[in-house]
């Protein structure tokens, strides 16, 4: 059992090979429609998957945005390489032990899904033979990328695919692990690790879409890519059912293998067996001149659906890629409507035995068939057990079938783009400067006086050189930690904390002054409610000559309910103890003069 | 054992060891560097201290051709020249190459054998810039000889001089039997997103039609919608890099390729026969006027010319203490026209005083002709007629290179 992380992460700079900024759009300035072709390849083949593609015959329009230019558009040679990212890259590289490449050079990794305009992903290998320490060992990075992100894509109907340009060249660090883990716990922990040094270079863009990983599970048999598996807490899920549904399928290999198990490709008609079925699926289909057609799985009784055994969801979702609903088989019949007389005649129809099973779809005959053909290549892939293939994430925690696997990348060097020569001296000075490592920034900030916890969340949150500057400066560290905590990124903390210094407002009302920022209110107005409204002195003066008698009669003992008195008007407009000073010294003044 | 490009090797390096294909190394790549193809596909540089090889190259098998049926169909031959639109990458080296087979364009659009038996080869293989009017002959003449076996001419060429070419043509064939369409790509082939494949399907279609006249056939917008049909004597590329780069200047283009081929209006049909003049005087200047232009600088690029197209500023000028020098060469024989670095619009020597010296100084202004086909024409005048013709033909419209009546677009 071996688990393999790719993490893919946009960097907060401007585009890879352009100057358009890197923030999405949603306004479209004007469409311009392509097609995407095969090249030839060194050996005269064409790559069977970029063919395949092709062979669509799909035309792809691009949305421009304010924030895509000539580059994007592939009608201008891409600019040089932005050095922003490719430091960011190299920082990163160093933070996890990798090595430095002496010449980098950018590469066309071959896509002609539309995604890229040029019909290549700009890509280069900037780092190899890296490593991270986990809880479980040492964790190999043995490449490091930066890439150009692909094109946004909006939507995709018939023949035509649109896709948005605001997207496609933002730059991207890859960071691809050895397969080292075990576990779902094990990828989870390595995800949070590696985001977490991402994070800390301070210039990776935040936010949703920002940061993706797939995972890689292998179980001794073909390789599973989990693509898009972005959310950290249903990594261990994805990852521990994705082992149950492999190991799940090698058992049914050897089922059917006991067996002598067979998948026969004789479709059978049996949309006379449905003429007045109660199933509304099938009567809707058939309604618009659809068949119910079939097909025997002998000796697949069982396996289809029957405990963990799930071959059929298998089946099922070999069609539903091709937009076929209405599969149903013999293991989850009758159900859905679908009676068990007319079960029974499918049986006899087919002539089926115990141990045999069948499939049926109810579509327009030759979906149905192309379905079928779906189905009887999948259900012969069974007897081998796991197939390689590319799954998405969902939110119950288990995957779906996506697509196969795609074939080794073409790729051949970017001719517009000459090679970056990475010196060594250039290498140590970027390592001079190295952020700190999350970890000893936790412990760093946890020093200042809160809790590993909140220090955590702050580094985390990325605000941890915002904490640290304001708790030097005017001290409260539980309070900023809380207030950064619970508050937005976009307030200006430092005001508020130089304010309550100043006390212009009692630290009892930080809470609602960063909820009201953090709503949109100006700091000062919301600051200048609370101290405008009463001048301390003039209500501590008038609370001490209303009670100059309890003051003559007790001295410094009507301290006490002098301070319940003022404060009884003062709370959450001014600190506590500023109020008990004034109040004190204002005391021993009356007691000193009367 | 001595390791080549093409092997697979080891590279010893300080950072660990890399294995890969030794390739060759571009010319801006450092001294001390040695590039590899990694297993990964990933090309990088590294210092090597040592390496060692691990497997020889093996000889690659050249690439099987595909068979391609004669059918019943008009003959169209592709004469190769070279440029972006015959650049391919050699995928194991990453060197790009700008030379490939005409035949390869058979192979790289197949859709053009559905449309026309081809006849493909290849005159010469050069890059666009290094043109000049010696292959402009060499390809008219080629064209002559072509034009017995087939019905049409389609020849890809570098898109940086294509209109230069485009004009020499035109001018080199007083009478043409058969549509000449020169045609390139903004986007090397060996892309997926090249439009090498759309210009080159289209400007096989219009070698079929009844078309007598040397034209360009390129993207008209950004998208791969259609193409256009330029007059060889009325294209030019007005951007670097985009796809529709090519326009026509004062006039509309000729037509539109989409699944058909469109003619806007009216066309020159091809003529019963074909006749070649194919001398040119390459002693022809084109001279960019400019803000401060010395007498001496003028008199040093006539010194050695029969003749010079100016490009001057506005209706057509140049300073006024440069008439007197252009006054003597032209007393002295030299042709001098004059054109305008507007491109749109007509030159005008009546409307202000300098124009009307330049021209009392016999210098010819040249309409709304282009500076480069002006430029082309009056090369390939000096070269088949006397001063006296060459003078009265230069400003008279011989192939729709001069437009009197301009229109508001």
């Amino acid at each position: 059992m071996k688990c393999g992380l790719e993490i893919h992460q946009q960097l907060a700079t401007k585009k890879l090979f352009c100057d358009c900024p890197s923030e999405l759009r949603d306004e479209v300035k004007g469409r311009v429609t392509r097609i995407l072709r095969p090249t030839q390849s060194e050996m005269g083949e064409v790559d069977r998957a970029a063919l395949e593609e092709s062979l669509k015959k799909r035309k792809f329009v691009y949305e421009i945005t304010d924030n895509s230019c000539l580059v994007e558009l592939d009608e201008e040679p891409p600019h040089e390489l932005n050095r922003e990212a490719l430091e960011i890259g190299i920082q990163v590289a160093l933070m996890l032990n990798a090595k430095i490449i002496d010449e980098i050079h950018v590469m066309r990794k071959i896509v002609i899904d539309g995604s890229n305009t040029s019909g290549f992903q700009r890509t280069a290998l900037i780092a190899v033979d890296g490593y991270l320490e986990t809880s479980f060992g040492k964790v190999k990075i043995p490449t490091i990328c930066i890439e150009e992100e692909a094109a946004r894509k909006i939507e995709e109907k018939d023949n035509v695919v649109v896709y948005r340009l605001d997207r496609l060249g933002i730059p991207l660090i890859e960071i691809s692990t050895s397969p080292d883990m075990k576990n779902g716990q094990q990828v989870k922990e390595v995800a949070e690790k590696i985001g977490a040094i991402l994070r800390a270079t301070k210039r990776v863009r935040r936010g949703a879409g920002t940061i993706r990983q797939d995972i890689n599970i292998s179980t001794g048999q073909g390789r599973v890519e989990i693509k898009g598996a972005s959310k950290l807490n249903m990594i261990p899920k994805w990852v521990d059912q994705e082992i149950e549904r492999q190991e799940s399928l090698k058992e049914i290999a050897e089922i059917l293998k006991n067996r002598g198990a067979k998948v026969e490709e004789k479709i059978y008609d049996l949309t006379e067996i449905f003429k007045d079925s109660e199933s509304k699926i099938i009567q809707k289909s058939l309604k618009k001149g659809g068949k119910v057609l079939g097909i025997k799985l002998v000796g697949f009784k069982g396996v289809l659906k029957q405990g963990k055994h799930r071959l059929g969801k298998e089946l099922a979702d070999r069609v539903r890629v091709i937009g076929i609903r209405g599969l149903f088989h013999g293991d989850e019949l009758p159900a859905y409507g679908i009676g068990e007389k007319e079960v029974e005649k499918i049986r006899e129809e087919m002539n089926l035995d115990s141990n045999d099973s069948f499939v049926i779809i109810a579509e327009k005959e030759e979906k149905a068939i192309l379905g079928l053909n779906k189905v009887i290549e999948r259900a012969k892939i069974a007897f081998q057990g796991v197939p390689g293939e590319t799954r998405a994430p969902k939110d119950d925690g288990s995957t779906s079938y996506l697509r196969p696997l795609p074939g080794a990348a073409r790729m051949y060097p970017e001719t517009d783009i000459p090679p970056i020569r990475i010196h060594q001296e250039y290498v140590e000075k970027i390592k001079q400067r190295l952020p700190k490592m999350p970890d000893e920034r936790i412990k760093e900030i946890a020093e200042l006086g809160i809790s590993e916890q909140d220090a955590r969340q702050i580094v985390h949150e990325g605000m941890d050189d915002v904490f640290e500057r304001i708790t030097k400066k005017y001290g409260h560290p539980t309070i900023v930690a809380r207030a950064i905590i619970n508050g937005c990124d976009a307030i200006d903390y430092e005001e508020i904390f130089k304010n309550l210094a100043e006390g212009k407002f009692a630290k009892e009302a930080v809470d609602d002054i960063v909820l009201r920022a953090c709503n949109g209110e100006k700091i000062d107005k919301i600051i200048e409610e609370y101290g405008a409204t009463e001048d301390v002195d003039n209500i501590i003066n008038g609370i001490v000559e209303e009670k100059i008698d309890l003051i003559k009669e007790r001295g410094m003992g009507a301290f006490k309910p002098l301070m319940g008195l003022a404060m009884k008007e003062l709370r959450g407009k001014v600190d506590g103890k500023v109020v008990s000073e004034k109040l004190k010294e204002k005391i021993r003044e009356k007691i000193e003069t009367t | 054992m001595e390791v080549n490009e093409g092997d697979y090797v080891e590279v010893i390096t300080e950072k660990g060891n890399f294995k890969g294909v030794l390739l060759p190394k571009p010319k801006f790549s450092d001294e001390d560097i040695v590039i590899i193809k990694l297993d990964n596909g990933y090309n990088i540089g590294v210092i090597p201290k040592e390496i060692k090889l691990i497997k020889k190259a093996e000889k690659r098998e050249k690439k099987k051709k595909l068979k391609i049926e004669k059918k019943n169909l008009p003959t169209v031959s592709i004469i190769g020249t070279g440029g972006t639109i015959a650049s391919y990458i050699d995928y194991s080296t990453g060197a790009v190459h700008p030379a490939m087979s005409a035949e390869d364009f058979m192979y790289a659009v197949p859709e053009i054998n559905d449309e026309a038996n081809i006849r493909a080869n290849l005159v010469f293989n050069i890059l666009s810039e290094d043109m000049k009017p010696e292959y402009w002959i060499k390809i008219a003449r080629e064209i002559k000889k072509e034009s017995e076996k087939s019905e049409g001419i389609v020849i890809p060429h570098g898109t940086d001089t294509m209109s230069y070419t485009a004009a020499a043509l035109t001018f080199m064939f007083p009478k043409l039997s058969l549509p000449v369409v020169l045609v390139g790509s903004q986007r090397s082939s060996d892309r997926p997103s090249s439009d090498a494949y759309m210009n080159l399907l289209s400007a096989v279609k219009v070698a079929k039609t009844d078309l007598g006249e040397v034209v360009v056939v390129m993207h008209a917008t950004s998208s791969d919608d259609y193409c256009h049909i330029h007059r060889g004597t009325r294209v030019r590329k007005m951007h670097t890099s985009r796809r529709d780069a090519f326009k026509s200047v004062n006039s509309k283009p000729l037509g539109e390729v989409r699944d058909e081929v469109k003619f806007y209006g009216k066309y020159k049909k091809r003529d019963e026969e074909i006749e070649l003049m194919d001398k040119m005087d390459e002693k022809v200047a084109l001279i960019y006027y400019y803000p401060g232009m010395s007498e001496e600088h003028m008199e040093y690029v006539l010194e050695n010319v029969d003749g010079a197209i100016i490009m001057g500023t506005g209706l057509g000028h140049v300073a006024s203490n440069l008439v007197p020098l252009l006054r003597r060469e032209i007393r002295d024989g030299k042709v001098i026209g004059m054109t305008s670095q507007c491109l749109h619009g007509r030159v005008n020597l009546n409307v202000y005083s300098t124009g009307r010296n330049l021209k009392s100084a016999g210098v010819i202004p040249l309409g709304d002709m282009l500076p480069e086909v002006a430029y082309v024409k009056l090369m390939w005048l000096l070269g088949n007629y006397d001063r006296e013709k060459v003078k009265e033909l230069l400003p008279v419209n011989l192939r729709g290179e001069i437009e009197k009546r301009r229109f508001l677009e």
